[in-house]
């Protein structure tokens, strides 16, 4: 925002007097008094192509219907959006758009969720007067990266695609080739849309002409259901919308998880979400998650239901806590919610005074990093357990490398995992962890999915994914946002907070905390950083913890 | 739950004398018995000689070997329609799964082969059991795939499992216009 106020302009759309501030764009001011504009090529994130002649509106005293993408409010304008003249304009432009459109809805996966299909029904709804036959293109769709497939004839050459990868991905695999009606997005000769940021053009497309190969044929878009949550996958914290689908079971192979689409937060990932992001919530339906409680004896798993499991652990626990030369660790994980950090450090000093706690933001991906959206740490909430004093900063926690050199020692009794595979991390870190694991009297595991090291937990306990369960996670600004609970946890999973608090409650703590919310309050109240925080504040846009800048 | 309580009421009435004699009863019976052939049958053999009457004899009809026509807009059991070249006409698109009141379709889809097809179904299930034959999918189809005039109306099982039709019986199946005969025709020749 520059310095000078911006001057506001009064402009009259259908009928009525609005200001606005000069410089809007007559589609964005008629959006916010909530008129909407039909259009296809503009979008807020890109340049202004004005290339679909959808968004025509008629401005007194000028002879020719104007684009209203581009055209800007000014001072004593009069603007009609929805006369006769702008219908008729609409109409045509609708038809001319629909010439040589397949109209192969029924197996569109666009769908349901399509401008062209919503344009017609709203605008359009004439009798087709074509009579010539449309254009077919020699292909139909066909894959052009590792996650889109394109079907040129669907294309209403909007060109949304082409500015994304020439202004936001900067990768430029798009062009339009040809001219006239034999004119089509393709990708570049030799060149594979194949940039981190790929996935997006489908979002973008407003018709079906570039899909998600992965979401592919899997369900129709008007079964899905959708909520507000974060990507897991990175520091960065996107916003996105979870699409999922309980009610038709049998789709998708019983996967309730369909898809993950970006929510446009400007503070944070504006409309755009990674890849890596995007294709990261394979884990939450995978066969290996864990779905109950389970006690290994003789190298056989047994599930014992969360009764006697957390109390076996408690019990083992306290036994390695009375004994004097060996020490109890609790791994903490940066992948882990605000509440569940909060709990464990406190559960854990409360419960078993002198308990070490271990933190590393270690993972098994790839440490990818660019100056769009990825960050290097691949942890959710690394910020978080910053904040609350968890990291090895402080003297009182360890380092992953330490622990390993205090389990060699044998000076480790009992070792706590939370979401961790240590085992499956890079080799720096890794190294030596198998044998170490096993030299560790009494490992306990929480997590999600069975891993290499959760067959090295003698205890294990079932946890929620971040689907699955409500939390906060802070992302590498400081910036605390909100994790929607979208379904329930699979079979008798539990979100991560509720289970530290029962293993509180029996190793002799009164913990009685109904929801994360709950949790959240006591955390604002005791974690200075996040100090005057609640759920309400954080609301959809997330809130910058306190004093997390500094 | 809350408690249902049943009211009870006494229909019984003492029987009258000519009742508990019984055999003026089976009297009574057989008289309405033969009344009934008799009368038919006049009107039968009118009818042989060409005699018409406004009233016709009653007829029975031997079912299930027989079974009056159906009228040719009586919506049968579905099936799956196949296209020219015999693949399947259905594309998945699943305009029946979700236009079905009962919910009782069940569709997967996947690629086709044939990239200008695009989409088939792997999995189309319909639960017979469930059907309450208001035809909305045969409406909804834009393929012309999914067809209720086979001319199958019986449909029952032993057990719930059967009544579950999987893509390949609903595959089998086509139209069989022969108890679609004309139903004017039928009327006229069985009123």
């Amino acid at each position: 925002m520059s310095g000078k106020e911006k001057k506001t302009v009064k402009t009259v759309i259908d009928g009525k007097e609005y200001a606005f501030p000069q410089g809007t764009t007559i589609l964005e001011a008629a959006k916010s008094v909530g008129i909407e504009i039909p259009h296809f090529c503009y979008h807020p994130g890109l340049s202004i192509a004005g290339a679909c002649r959808m968004c025509l509106v008629e401005i007194e005293k000028m002879p020719k219907l104007q684009i209203s993408c581009h055209m800007t409010v000014d001072d004593g304008m009069v603007i009609h959006t929805n006369n006769e003249r702008v219908k008729k304009a609409r109409k045509a432009m609708l038809e001319f758009h629909l010439v040589n459109h397949p109209l192969d809805c029924p197996v569109c996966d666009q769908g349901g969720e399509c401008n062209l299909q919503i344009y017609y029904m709203m605008h359009g709804n004439y009798i087709s007067r074509l009579r010539e036959n449309k254009v077919k293109k020699t292909k139909k769709a066909f894959q052009i990266g590792p996650h889109v497939m394109l079907d040129q004839e669907r294309c209403v050459l909007c060109s949304r695609c082409v500015r994304f990868c020439q202004e936001i991905s900067k990768s430029n695999e798009l062009g339009i080739f040809q001219r006239g009606d034999r004119e089509e997005i393709d990708v570049f000769p030799d060149m594979q849309l194949n940039s981190p940021y790929s996935a997006n053009v489908v979002d973008i497309c407003p018709v079906g002409a570039l899909l998600d190969k992965d979401f592919r044929f899997k369900t129709r878009a008007w079964y899905l259901e959708s909520a507000d949550s974060i990507c897991p996958r990175c520091s960065r914290g996107c916003n996105i919308e979870i699409h999922y689908n309980l009610n038709r079971p049998w789709k998708n192979e019983g996967r309730r998880l369909a898809r993950l689409k970006p929510r446009c937060n400007l503070e944070v990932n504006d409309w755009w979400v990674c890849d890596e992001g995007r294709y990261s919530f394979k884990f939450i339906d995978d066969d290996n998650r864990i779905e109950g409680p389970l006690v290994r004896t003789d190298g056989k798993a047994r599930n014992t239901g969360f009764k006697e499991a957390l109390e076996l652990a408690a019990e083992s626990l306290r036994n390695s806590a009375a004994s004097t030369d060996v020490e109890i660790a609790v791994l903490v994980s940066p992948r882990a919610a605000n509440e569940e950090l909060y709990l464990l450090k406190h559960v854990f000093s409360e419960q078993l005074p002198g308990t070490r706690l271990v933190f590393s933001s270690a993972t098994p991906f790839e440490p990818t990093e660019d100056d769009i959206l990825r960050k290097k740490d691949k942890n959710s909430n690394t910020r978080g357990a910053e904040l609350m004093g968890l990291t090895p900063d402080s003297a009182q926690v360890w380092s992953l490398s330490e622990l390993k050199d205090a389990v060699l020692a044998g000076e480790i009794g009992a070792l706590y995992i939370c979401y961790h595979d240590i085992t499956g991390l890079p080799e720096e870190f890794s190294a030596g962890w198998a044998e170490a694991l096993e030299r560790i009297p009494l490992v306990v595991y929480q997590g999600t999915n069975t891993c290499p090291t959760s067959e090295k937990a003698q205890i294990i306990f079932p946890a929620a994914a971040f689907a699955e369960r409500e939390g906060t996670v802070t992302n590498f600004e400081g910036r605390v946002q909100i994790q929607q609970k979208v379904f329930e946890p699979l079979s008798e999973a539990l979100p991560g907070w509720q289970i530290i608090q029962s293993l509180g409650v029996a190793l002799g703590g009164s913990y009685e905390y109904e929801s994360a919310e709950e949790v959240f309050a006591d955390l604002a109240k005791n974690e200075p950083a996040f100090a005057g925080l609640s759920y309400e504040k954080i609301g959809s846009g997330g809130f910058v913890a306190k004093d997390a800048k500094a | 739950m809350g408690n249902i309580t049943v009211k009870k009421i006494d229909t019984s009435r003492p029987m009258t004398f000519l009742e508990r004699i019984y055999i003026w009863e089976i009297l009574r019976g057989l008289w309405i018995t033969n009344r009934h052939f008799v009368v038919n049958m006049f009107f039968h053999i009118l009818n042989l000689f060409g005699i018409k009457t406004k009233r016709k004899g009653a007829v029975t009809i031997q079912y299930p070997e027989e079974h009056r026509g159906w009228h040719r807009r009586l919506r049968t059991r579905h099936y799956l329609a196949r296209r020219e070249d015999d693949s399947p006409r259905c594309v998945g698109c699943m305009m029946c799964e979700t236009v079905c009141p009962a919910n009782c379709i069940y569709i997967v889809a996947h690629d086709h082969p044939d990239p200008n097809v695009e989409k088939q179904a792997d999995k189309f299930t319909i639960d017979m059991g469930k059907c309450v034959y208001c035809g909305f999918c045969v409406e909804v189809c834009p393929e012309d795939a999914i067809r209720m005039d086979s001319g199958h109306l019986e449909i029952c099982s032993y057990t719930r499992e059967d009544m579950i039709y999987h893509i390949d019986r609903l595959l089998e199946q086509h139209h069989d216009p022969s108890d679609y005969k004309n139903h004017e025709e039928w009327m006229e020749e069985y009123p």
